[in-house]
């Protein structure tokens, strides 16, 4: 995957440079907005780590600048302001995603490779939803592994859609909070665990190969364990 | 000098000043009218008294003829008096009188008029109101009277007016100075309370004196004001305090985990310490984001900020987002919300207030009484013109006397200090109420605790 990092703390960028490089990524950097721009604008990049705060060109207007430009390429924005406000400027500025500052590399990794995987705007989604022998159907709602149906609450229906959708990826409990709830608070109690325990109980408990994963300092992965 | 020229400058002199300006010009009007008056009066009396001497003179001729009204006219012509006589033939020729000739512009036809009449000598002209009356045979016979009188009574008035103007401008002047330097010192008396406060001294007021004029009525305002900003400093530099104190603990105990992990010196060691380091330092960043959000609620939202909240969709999405912890911790978990229950506020902030009333209950509610069984209850109802959500359980409940406490910040209560948290989450719940407009009550559950949070509803 080719990611381009736009941020002007140096520390920071060779931190997330050497870190990417070594979870398998090409990475360039840009130290300012114009620089960042100009690459981004020539295109070829998978995903756009954003910083929101630069010199020559602030983040925010980067991206809404490429858009206007029709350049689509998936951005997440980095801030030091992480409340609810900002993260709405954030997104409505034209930003697929965005992460405040402080923030644990493996999130970051787990957010960049979920918005490369994005389709591209204009393509259908697929109806059917295949990881190993679980098959998700979109349109009827319904979940069958090895041809025996399961039946899920709606909250767990829609989990198991998003673990799908990034089906090999990490994702982690506050993109699943994110995604499933539509909450961005942090929760102190390990609400989410509980609720892939029980999906993971009706999905992999009666059959030999687990599907889903735990990360260990990460979150969660569904994927075919054949494979 | 200076301060001469700042009282010339102030507003009360210049407001006094306009006043009796005003008042000067009311006066000039009013003497004005009376002289019109006065003159127009001596007018009308000389007239009436020419008209009356007219009468009994005519009618003397009329009973001795020309000789009676002769001997008359030479009589009254010597009294020293004010008035003018003269007796002319048909060709004009005075015959008695004591003025030299008939004025020109005067005839039986003009009737009253001012005229400008020669004295006997001839010398001086002299100004009159006089008539002349026709006589048989062409005689002419001129009654008039003198307007020296009326002529000093006007320039009496015009000195009367004169004199009063200066007065009043004196009286003015000094009115306005006086006025001027009452108001100047007692705002001078309030800049310098203003730079007593400025240069750090809050507890400095602005002077009062009871008068209960607008001036005070000012002071009394921004006094009540400074007070205001006095209590919230005084709010902030104690929370400044439990910050310092709050985030020293971690601190420490994250430069502690480094230094033993550099003393021991060995691989095992030094990744303990640094998994260590990154929990306090994620609990340290917590804590800053809730004290964040608590500033931010707290610092109030405008409108346009908040959009219209689906308050039952958000206590059903987080009741069950925590419904199956609650329940693997052997809670028996209830909700009950009315449909369709509406505020307009910020469904994040109410989600994350209800998400720590629900980590609190999950948290305390476990120590239950043996009696009871561990129980939630989340519930959302319309009252009147409010929106009321509950959070309950049968934990030990907090005691009457701590229950407003524990919504400041950084307070925990001794029970709960063995057990990890910040001391932040019921402060975040208060800020949020205050941001909608609402309140937070802590209550008996009998046994255990309920949360109440009442804010006001959407309007339909």
């Amino acid at each position: 995957m080719r990611i381009l990092l736009i941020e002007d703390d140096k520390e920071a960028a060779a931190y997330l440079v050497k870190a990417m490089r070594e979870s398998g990524h090409t990475i360039d950097h840009a130290a300012d907005g114009v620089t960042g721009y100009d690459l981004a604008h020539e295109g070829g990049y998978d995903v756009l780590v954003v910083d929101r705060m630069l010199p020559k060109m602030d983040g925010l207007t980067l991206i809404a600048g490429l858009r206007a430009q029709n350049n689509a390429t998936p951005a997440l924005i980095l801030s030091a302001l992480g409340q609810v406000d900002d993260r709405v400027k954030g997104l409505r500025a034209g930003g697929d995603d965005y992460l405040s500052k402080p923030y644990a590399f493996s999130e970051l990794l787990a957010r960049v490779e979920a918005l490369a995987r994005r389709r591209p705007k204009g393509t259908p989604e697929e109806t059917v939803i295949q990881v190993g022998d679980l098959t998700l159907d979109r349109l009827s709602h319904k979940v069958t592994r090895a041809g025996e149906e399961i039946v899920l609450q709606p909250r767990e229906y829609r989990l198991l859609e998003y673990l799908m959708q990034n089906a090999g990826k990490v994702v982690t409990r506050t993109m699943l909070l994110e995604h499933v709830w539509d909450y961005h608070f942090d929760p102190q109690t390990n609400v989410i665990d509980v609720h892939v325990s029980r999906l993971r109980a009706k999905i992999d408990r009666d059959f030999d190969a687990a599907l889903i994963h735990t990360v260990r300092g990460a979150g969660y992965m569904i994927r075919d364990g054949a494979r | 000098m200076t301060a001469l020229v700042r009282t010339l400058r102030s507003t009360a002199f210049r407001l006094t000043l306009s006043i009796f300006g005003f008042g000067a010009v009311g006066a000039a009007l009013v003497l004005g009218l009376v002289a019109v008056q006065v003159i127009n009066l001596v007018n009308s009396e000389t007239r009436t008294a020419i008209s009356a001497e007219a009468a009994s003179l005519i009618a003397q001729y009329g009973s001795g003829g020309l000789r009676r009204l002769g001997l008359a006219l030479a009589e009254r012509a010597r009294a020293p008096a004010g008035s003018i006589y003269l007796l002319t033939d048909a060709l004009g020729e005075p015959l008695v009188g004591n003025i030299s000739q008939l004025p020109p512009n005067l005839t039986p036809k003009s009737g009253f008029a001012e005229t400008r009449y020669p004295t006997l000598d001839g010398v001086s002209k002299r100004r009159a109101l006089a008539r002349v009356y026709a006589l048989p045979n062409g005689f002419r016979l001129l009654i008039g009277h003198d307007l020296g009188d009326r002529a000093r009574i006007a320039a009496v008035m015009v000195r009367t007016l004169a004199l009063s103007l200066v007065l009043f401008a004196g009286l003015a002047a000094l009115g306005a100075l006086f006025v001027a330097r009452r108001v100047l010192r007692r705002i001078d008396a309030m800049n310098v309370s203003a730079g007593t406060l400025m240069a750090g001294d809050l507890a400095e007021r602005l002077p009062v004196n009871g008068s209960g004029d607008e001036l005070d009525r000012l002071a009394v305002g921004l006094n009540q004001m400074l007070a205001r900003i006095g209590e919230l400093m005084a709010g902030l530099s104690e929370v400044s305090d439990n910050i310092a104190h709050d985030l020293r603990t971690p601190l420490t105990r994250l430069r502690n985990h480094a230094e033993e992990a550099l003393r021991l010196g060995d691989a095992e060691a030094m990744r303990a310490a640094l998994l260590r380091t990154i929990e306090e330092s994620d609990g340290l960043i917590k804590v800053f984001d809730a004290l964040l959000m608590i500033a931010r609620a707290e610092a109030g939202a405008d409108r346009a900020s908040l959009s219209r909240v689906d308050v039952s969709e958000v206590v059903a999405s987080v009741a069950e987002l925590y419904e199956p912890l609650a329940e693997e911790k052997g809670f028996v978990f209830h909700v009950d919300c009315e449909p369709g229950l509406a505020i307009e506020g910020r469904r994040e902030l109410i989600g994350q207030t209800l998400a720590n009333l629900l980590d609190n209950a999950l948290k305390y509610g476990a120590q239950v009484n043996p009696d009871c069984a561990r129980e939630i209850a989340v519930g959302a109802r319309r009252e009147g013109s409010n929106i009321v959500i509950e959070v309950a359980d049968r934990g030990p409940g907090v005691a009457p006397e701590d229950r407003e406490r524990v919504f400041d910040r950084f307070v925990r209560l001794e029970s709960a200090r063995s057990r990890p948290g910040s001391g932040l989450g019921l402060s975040l719940v208060a800020a949020a109420a205050r941001l909608h407009g609402g309140t937070v009550r802590l209550e008996d559950n009998a046994p255990g605790l309920k949360v109440r949070l009442s804010l006001p509803a959407s309007p339909s």
